[in-house]
């Protein structure tokens, strides 16, 4: 018995051995790619963002009326009118149209705080991190500062402040998602700074830029950009938040927050067309939270 | 431990500063001039130039933080623009009002996270686990103004059982716990609940899950202690971190109100800085800013010293 089961326990070892090998020589990436894969919560999400994405940027040409163009005769139609599939908003604007052209902004006021938040806080935190000492110290204190506010508040402050407009808003929500990179920026960077292949990288004679480039950032980028794309959920759900109270997008720019705004005052004549646009954000802010979620998993981050 | 305490206090006080300046600084990056934060738009030129100097405004910019801190610290907010009276009078019945809302969602939050988050740490990969991961994400993804809108619609248009707008019969805002009152509450509160509900839950399963990996666990088990006492344990050790999450939570809620309050029309901070925004309103926008995130600065404060006091395994030197 012992004889006949020998050889086949070490081919499937040597088997086991070879498929690690393989992985190991596919690389980093690949596994990751095929962990996410196996995933099925992380694929749905990314189809449907992706659709999402598409009906976004073919708007023009799947949009059944424009946007911006409402019939006095035919304000406020239920779900399922014949011609407005979704019924129409309170100047009898197609919401089904609206819809597909408000995602455009909404997920740009969503995605670009948080890219620019993520190039400049990676900056800093990846700086702070490395060199330690009094620099580290004043980045930290100063991060410290800005932690002192909860979010929302800090962001509707900014920006009512400034004013009502898109670029005011994406200026606040960046200020708002610098902290919380910076932070764990910071402690990746610490995390690696100290470990034996970058002092061998330092013994060798590289300098610090080179350290930093060649050896921190390959290492840090995965982690921080996890958790960044962890943050477009809740940028999103602000960014649109700060459209419905009116100090993002105006009117008549058709935005998912700012169509909730203006629906609202119809939530007694048509509820249920009132708050479809909330279902788009809440579709997206899920969709982008598991999504992440799955990346982190895949990509073996902890935290 | 007294040490750490000392010290602990003693760096929030930096960090209060800063805060104060950056709601100081609010007036300064506002579009137009200042003084237009003080005077209305239409004053005559030369009751302009008397304000201006009254209020130190062609003093440098240092000083001017100087002489508005000094009147901050006495309770002076200055006065709003739109009524004219001093904003903290309007403030402080916004602040018990939101105070309130928050205080009630948080307690919801904590209780249904905990129950979730405990049963499923305990049961970890069963049904309920996934239900209970399933609702966390969905709370912490929903946004939270549209969940209200949702509410509205469900018990008030279509049900009819409970009011959209308001704190009190009749737009009154004096409260008190009847259920004339309380039926204005439950909407608000059970919508701003969903994200420290979520939080919660994330947090409780983790530390549930960790708790009962670990070996006094089993050995508790295998003295023969009851599932009652053994949960005694858990709660002991889960309590500190789940705690600490809350109480930041319910410092997030007072400042992220603004949103659910502008939906309910809730007589909180949030519709005043709703309407502080829309009337341009600096005096007020800047007050309530500062009031709220001065109250975070102390809860985490209260939070970090609740949290050595109470779990002993952190020492903090």
């Amino acid at each position: 018995m012992s004889l006949t089961t020998t050889p086949t326990a070490a081919e499937a070892e040597l088997a086991v051995q070879a498929r690690q090998a393989q992985a190991a020589s596919d690389g980093y990436w690949a596994g990751v790619f095929k962990r996410v894969r196996r995933d099925p919560v992380t694929i749905v999400c990314a189809v449907i963002l992706l659709l999402m994405l598409a009906a976004m940027v073919f708007a023009p040409l799947i949009a059944p009326h424009d946007p911006y163009q409402g019939s006095m005769i035919r304000r406020l139609r239920p779900i399922g009118t014949p011609n407005h599939l979704l019924g129409t908003d309170e100047l009898g604007r197609d919401i089904l149209t609206r819809l597909l052209y408000g995602g455009r902004l909404s997920w740009f006021m969503g995605i670009t705080p948080v890219a620019l938040a993520f190039v400049i806080g990676t900056f800093f935190g990846v700086l702070a991190g490395y060199a330690g000492g009094k620099l580290n110290m004043v980045v930290m204190r100063v991060t410290d500062v800005f932690y002192a506010f909860p979010s929302v508040l800090l962001a509707v402050a900014i920006s009512g402040a400034l004013g009502a407009g898109i670029e005011n808003a994406i200026l606040a929500l960046t200020l708002v998602f610098i902290p919380p990179i910076i932070r764990v920026a910071e402690s990746v960077t610490q995390g690696v700074r100290n470990l034996d292949f970058v002092d061998a990288a330092r013994a060798s004679g590289a300098g610090a830029f080179t350290v930093v480039r060649v050896h921190v950032l390959g290492n840090v980028l995965g982690p921080i950009f996890v958790y960044a794309t962890s943050l477009i959920s809740v940028c999103m759900i602000i960014a649109s938040g700060l459209s419905f109270l009116g100090l993002g997008t105006k009117p008549p720019e058709p935005e998912w927050g700012l169509m909730l705004n203006t629906l609202r005052t119809a939530i007694y004549v048509q509820p249920w067309v009132a708050v479809l646009p909330g279902v788009c954000i809440f579709m997206t802010s899920i969709c982008f939270n598991l999504l992440s979620d799955g990346l982190r998993q895949a990509m073996d981050v902890k935290g | 431990m007294l040490y750490y305490l000392l010290r602990r206090i003693l760096y929030a006080i930096p960090i209060a500063l800063a805060v104060g300046f950056v709601c100081f600084m609010l007036v300064q990056i506002a579009p137009g001039d200042p003084i237009n934060a003080i005077v209305p738009p239409d004053a005559p030129a030369d009751v302009v130039e008397q304000v201006r100097r009254d209020y130190g405004l062609d003093k440098p910019l240092p000083v001017q933080f100087g002489l508005w801190l000094l009147k901050v610290v006495q309770g002076d907010l200055g006065r709003s623009l739109a009524t004219g009276r001093p904003v903290w009078a309007d403030l402080s019945t916004g602040i018990a009002n939101t105070l309130m809302l928050a205080l009630c969602a948080s307690l919801l939050g904590f209780t249904l996270g905990c129950i979730l988050g405990g049963l499923a740490g305990t049961f970890r990969g069963s049904v309920l686990d996934r239900v209970a991961v399933g609702t966390a994400v969905a709370g912490v993804s929903v946004p939270h103004y549209w969940l209200g809108m949702v509410m509205v619609v469900i018990f008030s248009v279509q049900l009819n059982w409970l009011p959209a707008m308001g704190a009190g019969p009749g737009g009154s805002a004096d409260w008190s716990w009847d259920w004339e009152h309380v039926k204005h509450l439950i909407l608000p509160a059970v919508t701003l609940s969903v994200i420290p509900m979520g939080i919660v839950t994330r947090t409780v399963r983790g530390i549930v899950a960790e708790i009962m990996n670990q070996e006094f666990i089993t050995a508790l088990r295998g003295k023969g202690l009851t599932r009652w006492g053994v949960f005694l344990h858990v709660v002991k050790n889960a309590a500190p971190n789940a705690l600490a999450v809350m109480g930041l939570q319910l410092g997030y809620l007072m400042g992220g109100s603004i949103l659910v309050e502008t939906v309910f029309s809730w007589p909180g901070t949030g519709l005043l800085l709703n309407s502080a925004i829309f009337q341009r309103d600096l005096p007020v926008l800047q007050g309530t800013i500062l009031v709220l995130a001065m109250f975070f600065v102390a809860l985490n404060l209260i939070v970090d010293l609740m949290q050595t006091a109470l779990d002993p395994r952190i020492k903090r030197a």
